[in-house]
């Protein structure tokens, strides 16, 4: 070798030597940081893993904005439109008897499908029915809908398990029914079941098809027949429309033009994130979870590091010392302790990332029954390197903090009341 | 004989438990090739005197000279610098890194100053080890030598970059009658042949008989 040391690199030299010359303390101390980052990576795969499942079925089976006409939103009493000013006490006020129809339906439909932010709009009439298949009798929610343009927001045709879109159109009397109230009807395509509206209108329908969205909630209750066969079962004209359902060019656009929407049309206009506040709420408390019990991970192995350097700056004070007589400044003992940390920091870290994609490899094969609510056969598992990344920056900040404090300590050692002799 | 460490009046207060003058105005100036004992009693202040000449105590009052350098007032880290080049240190405990070589040992400091190349200061660390009759261990573990043997390779580090002034704290302090005559003749003969400053304090009265000069130390103050 003709090259000269820099001082960085015969630090680096020193801490190479002590971190080889206690193997085992080394080997302990990378472990602490190979098991936060390791566990860190398996968390946040599996939970972002399934956020990201959740979150893409949710927003399958829910609009980006859906217009209704909300009959229980609160309305002032008539004693208070007579006398604003007095003090009024009005109880136990009953909604006003409405009918669920959205008025000027067509024409809102029309400024909709003019709006350049509106990717698709469809509309639709629900209903609440029950669902009579012989002696079984089920509470459910038929859509009367366009159904060629409610596959353009929801992909339906995609989700189709039995039977084919097209056949809802052939075929006027069809209905499409969830695969969970399919179940528990216990139908198959080309039966036929007896819907009975609130009102008591009763009609027969036959099936040609069944669907799967994946989320227990929809695939329970819902199906789909063609909008004319509902209109005339609620005993409708041809203009009655209860719902437009509207896909956006960008989704998180939603909350601004729904706030537009309802102040233009006057009717309750619910952007995706309102609608799905429980799973939004769900997704942030999973994610609090993950990085809380990540990070009280690498703050213990920060504390094992910490801890072990500790020992060794203690066990070394006559090297130090001997060290800072000779020429080291502060700054050069500083950092053959760093040098160790950041070591120690970056290989555990890295085995850790090799450790979590294990796990992760693990977890996404284990099988998993996702039961009534999520139809899942096994994990869902996210191997974003964004985390991977996060881990590893992570880790080795953890391992700098952890170890820029001994390390500060065996920088102000004072080589004299080591080195003076008794 | 040019003087290659001048102090004056050198003033210094210990204050733990209480106020204390340790160091009493002392004026000392040690010429070039100098072999030069620091003697007294316990408590004295010679070991104290020679902290503060060595630049690694700062807390004194007065200035402080070496090799034409005023030292008084510089930082830390410069001084470190500073002792690097120009001084070489032996203790009454040899303090060899226990995890390196006998070699290794010895080329730390200079691998530290960097004026050299690895191979260069390798090739002064062996003609070190030879003045000190060490060359045959260079490749050992410090721990498998004697005591005679690892204070040999202290000094072999001390002189690795040809320091203006060696400084020594008690370098036979440690050692039986035996291994200090080896020190002390080799610390003659770098004097005499390789003209190298030294300045020793020293608990042993036989080793300082022996030296150039001896500087006895009473109550703070060097006495005449």
């Amino acid at each position: 070798m003709s090259a000269r040391l820099s001082s960085l690199t015969l630090s680096f030299t020193i801490a190479r030597v002590h971190l080889f010359s206690k193997p085992k303390q080394t080997i302990i101390a990378m472990l602490g940081v190979t098991f936060g980052i390791g566990m860190f990576i398996a968390l946040v795969g599996l939970m972002t893993g399934l956020n990201d499942f959740t979150e893409e079925i949710t927003m399958t089976s829910s609009p980006d904005i859906h217009i209704y006409h909300d009959i229980t939103e609160a309305r002032p009493s008539i004693l208070e439109v007579v006398n604003p000013t007095g003090i009024n006490l009005v109880h136990n006020q009953k909604p006003k008897n409405e009918t669920a129809k959205l008025r000027g339906a067509a024409r809102m439909i029309e400024i909709l499908r003019q709006d350049s932010r509106i990717q698709g709009v469809a509309p639709m009439i629900t209903s609440q029915v029950f669902f009579n298949y012989g002696p079984t009798q089920l509470n459910g929610q038929i859509q009367g809908v366009e159904i060629l343009e409610e596959d353009k927001l929801f992909d339906l045709k995609a989700k189709m398990k039995d039977g084919r879109l097209e056949d809802l159109l052939a075929f006027h009397e069809g209905i499409i029914i969830g695969s969970g109230l399919a179940r528990k009807l216990n139908v198959k395509k080309g039966d036929r079941v007896v819907i009975t509206t609130p009102q008591g209108f009763t009609r027969t329908l036959k099936i040609v098809g069944i669907f799967q969205i994946g989320i227990g909630a929809v695939d329970n209750v819902r199906s789909y027949a063609n909008m004319s066969m509902v209109q005339t079962i609620l005993q409708q004209d041809k203009s009655f429309i209860t719902d437009i359902n509207i896909k956006l060019n960008d989704r998180h656009q939603a909350k601004i033009v729904a706030t537009e929407l309802q102040k233009n049309f006057t009717y309750k206009a619910e952007d995706w994130e309102t609608a799905n506040a429980t799973f939004i709420t769900g997704v942030t408390i999973r994610n609090i979870i993950t990085y809380a019990v990540s990070f009280t991970l690498l703050i213990v192995a920060g504390f094992g590091i910490y801890n072990i350097l500790n020992m060794t700056i203690y066990n070394k004070m006559k090297d130090i010392a001997i060290l800072k007589a000779m020429g080291f400044a502060g700054k050069d003992v500083r950092s053959i302790f760093m040098i160790q940390s950041l070591v120690i920091g970056l290989l555990g870290g890295l085995l850790g990332l090799l450790v979590g994609f294990t796990l992760s490899s693990l977890i996404a094969q284990a099988p998993f029954d996702g039961g009534d609510v999520i139809s899942l056969d096994h994990f869902p598992v996210n191997f974003n390197p964004k985390y991977y990344l996060t881990g590893i920056v992570f880790g080795i900040t953890t391992t700098a903090i952890a170890g820029y404090m001994p390390s500060r300590k065996a920088a102000k050692v004072d080589p004299i009341e080591i080195l003076r002799g008794q | 004989m040019s003087t290659v460490l001048q102090a004056q009046g050198i003033t210094k207060y210990f204050y733990d438990p209480e106020k204390f003058q340790v160091l009493k105005n002392i004026e000392l100036n040690v010429e070039r090739g100098q072999f030069l004992s620091l003697v007294g009693k316990s408590g004295c202040g010679k070991s104290t005197l020679m902290y503060v000449l060595s630049t690694m105590d700062t807390d004194y009052e007065g200035r402080l000279q070496i090799a034409g350098e005023l030292l008084t007032g510089k930082s830390q880290n410069e001084l470190a610098k500073f002792r690097n080049r120009h001084i070489g240190f032996v203790f009454q405990f040899h303090y060899l890194l226990p995890e390196f070589t006998v070699l290794q040992n010895v080329m730390i400091p200079a691998l530290k100053l960097g004026d050299l190349t690895t191979a260069e200061i390798e090739h002064r660390a062996i003609e070190k080890l030879h003045l000190l009759g060490m060359a045959e261990h260079a490749r050992k573990k410090t721990n498998k030598l004697s005591g005679g043997q690892q204070q040999r390779v202290a000094i072999a580090r001390a002189l690795i970059n040809n320091p203006d002034i060696l400084m020594g704290d008690e370098p036979t302090g440690n050692l039986d009658s035996h291994n200090s005559n080896i020190v002390f003749d080799i610390f003659r003969e770098l004097t005499t042949v390789h003209k190298q400053t030294i300045i020793a304090v020293t608990h042993d009265e036989e080793f300082a008989r022996r030296t150039d000069r001896v500087v006895e130390m009473s109550d703070g103050k060097i006495l005449a």
